[in-house]
């Protein structure tokens, strides 16, 4: 084979670099609407399934406007934040934050029997990377309307499965306040182990449990802190 | 143009074409590029993307590679070829994730590890680099083919068999189901996509004879 000089090996490398970076510049930002528009579609979906609503690519923007009657984002201390887009913000950026400087946001919707469920967003850690979510509440501010989750890579099988309806469809009914009004969350129990008339546990996934343990503690953390918010809207 | 020269579809350039389809498969022959077979043949619509997804990166880098052929500096070949790889791999990402996002979503990580995937890297090392750039093409795309036609009949068993599903659609009847049958959890899980392969390779060396080892 021709042997070639440490200057053409240098031009050559030089040359091939910049070429690349900017066929992969322009390709990102001509992309870049696109994907942004898909994002923005595949958290509407989100919201959507935690009231319970399936929908697909086509027509969640539809279905989103129709049943999210409102939203907005409030502080630790329950106050509404003026001047933020609740749909805007990222609840892995929030989560990073001291409680004292989060934005919680928090949608409003109205389903087809005119009752108004409160949807929080949720965010935490499983096994391999972030889970997050959306929790609906009943007007009661209290029982379980309806959850979704997601995740980044769990396990297939096991610890993804909290992706899947039949865990999701645990939590529908569940109560996050004791008779006493006292915050308890619902606590995800090891796969097998909740006790069946329990207001208050669901079972976890068998072989998840890191995953089931991180959507426990993730609704645990995100849930308390709107608990000022709750009193709020209870004493109006 | 080709008078003089060979013509585009001749007898040694179909070769490039058919042979990684039977006697040269880079999966059940070569064993190359199993572990994207596992990950992404759970239903048929993802690994239908991957394999095209796949065709696109090996052909357009075999022909890239190849025009390159004589200004690369050999000491630096892998790393050419890594960056040409690597950067057609990001443009399907991106491409996935535009207009086919659900089925980007479900690919997730399995797109980028095309980069790894090792059927690529071995065309462009052993063919692209020493070959014109049709034939380079033909050879990209004939293995491309070898390697998608594996994926797509796992994929089909283990999404028939696992789902009682084919392309998202019920081909299972519920009376089926009303008898007592029911999906087969373990098709869905990884290892069942090592025995399905298995399952084929055992088919094709006991017809093909030329795959026969004789010792």
């Amino acid at each position: 084979m021709k042997s070639f000089s440490n200057t053409y090996i240098f031009v050559f490398s030089s040359i091939m670099v910049v070429v690349v970076a900017a066929i992969l510049s322009i390709a990102a930002m001509t992309l870049q609407p696109f994907q942004k528009k898909n994002v923005e579609i595949n958290k509407k979906e989100n919201i959507l399934a935690s009231i319970n609503i399936e929908s697909t690519a086509e027509n969640a923007v539809e279905l989103y406007d129709k049943y999210i009657v409102e939203s907005y984002v409030v502080g630790h201390t329950g106050e509404v934040k003026e001047g933020v887009d609740a749909f805007e913000v990222d609840m892995k950026k929030e989560m990073a934050k001291p409680l004292e400087e989060r934005n919680l946001p928090v949608f409003i919707s109205l389903n087809d029997n005119e009752e108004r469920q409160y949807i929080l967003p949720v965010y935490g850690k499983g096994l391999w990377g972030p889970v997050w979510g959306y929790v609906s509440l009943q007007s009661n501010l209290s029982t379980i309307y309806g959850t979704n989750f997601s995740h980044e890579g769990e396990t297939p099988g096991l610890g993804a499965e909290i992706a899947t309806e039949d865990f999701q469809n645990q939590f529908i009914g569940k109560e996050i306040f004791n008779e006493k009004g006292e915050f308890v969350s619902v606590r995800v129990k090891k796969g097998g182990t909740a006790k069946p008339d329990s207001k208050y546990e669901v079972d976890g996934i068998s072989g998840g449990t890191i995953t089931s343990k991180g959507v426990d503690e993730m609704l645990n953390d995100c849930l308390k802190s709107y608990i000022p918010y709750f009193e709020n809207i209870k004493n109006q | 143009m080709n008078k003089e020269k060979e013509p585009l579809f001749s007898a040694k350039n179909l070769k490039l074409l058919r042979e990684p389809l039977n006697d040269s498969n880079p999966i059940t022959v070569q064993v190359l590029g199993i572990c994207s077979a596992l990950a992404i043949t759970v239903q048929l619509k993802p690994a239908i993307v991957m394999a095209l997804s796949v065709a696109f990166v090996m052909a357009v880098a075999n022909v890239v590679i190849s025009l390159l052929r004589k200004s690369i500096p050999p000491r630096i070949r892998i790393i050419v070829q890594l960056v040409v790889i690597a950067s057609l791999v990001i443009l399907v990402d991106q491409i996935l994730k535009a207009f086919l996002f659900e089925i980007s979503k479900q690919l997730s990580v399995f797109v980028g590890l095309i980069i790894t995937n090792c059927i690529i890297m071995g065309r462009l090392e052993a063919f692209a680099l020493a070959n014109k750039p049709w034939p380079s093409f033909l050879d990209g795309l004939g293995n491309a083919a070898g390697y998608g036609v594996i994926l797509i009949i796992v994929a089909f068993f283990r999404e028939l068999l696992g789902s009682g599903t084919i392309l998202d659609y019920q081909v299972i009847p519920q009376g089926v189901y009303n008898f007592g049958y029911e999906n087969n959890g373990l098709m869905i899980l990884p290892p069942m996509a090592l025995i399905v392969v298995g399952i084929i390779i055992w088919i094709q060396r006991s017809r093909n004879k030329k795959l026969i080892e004789s010792n």
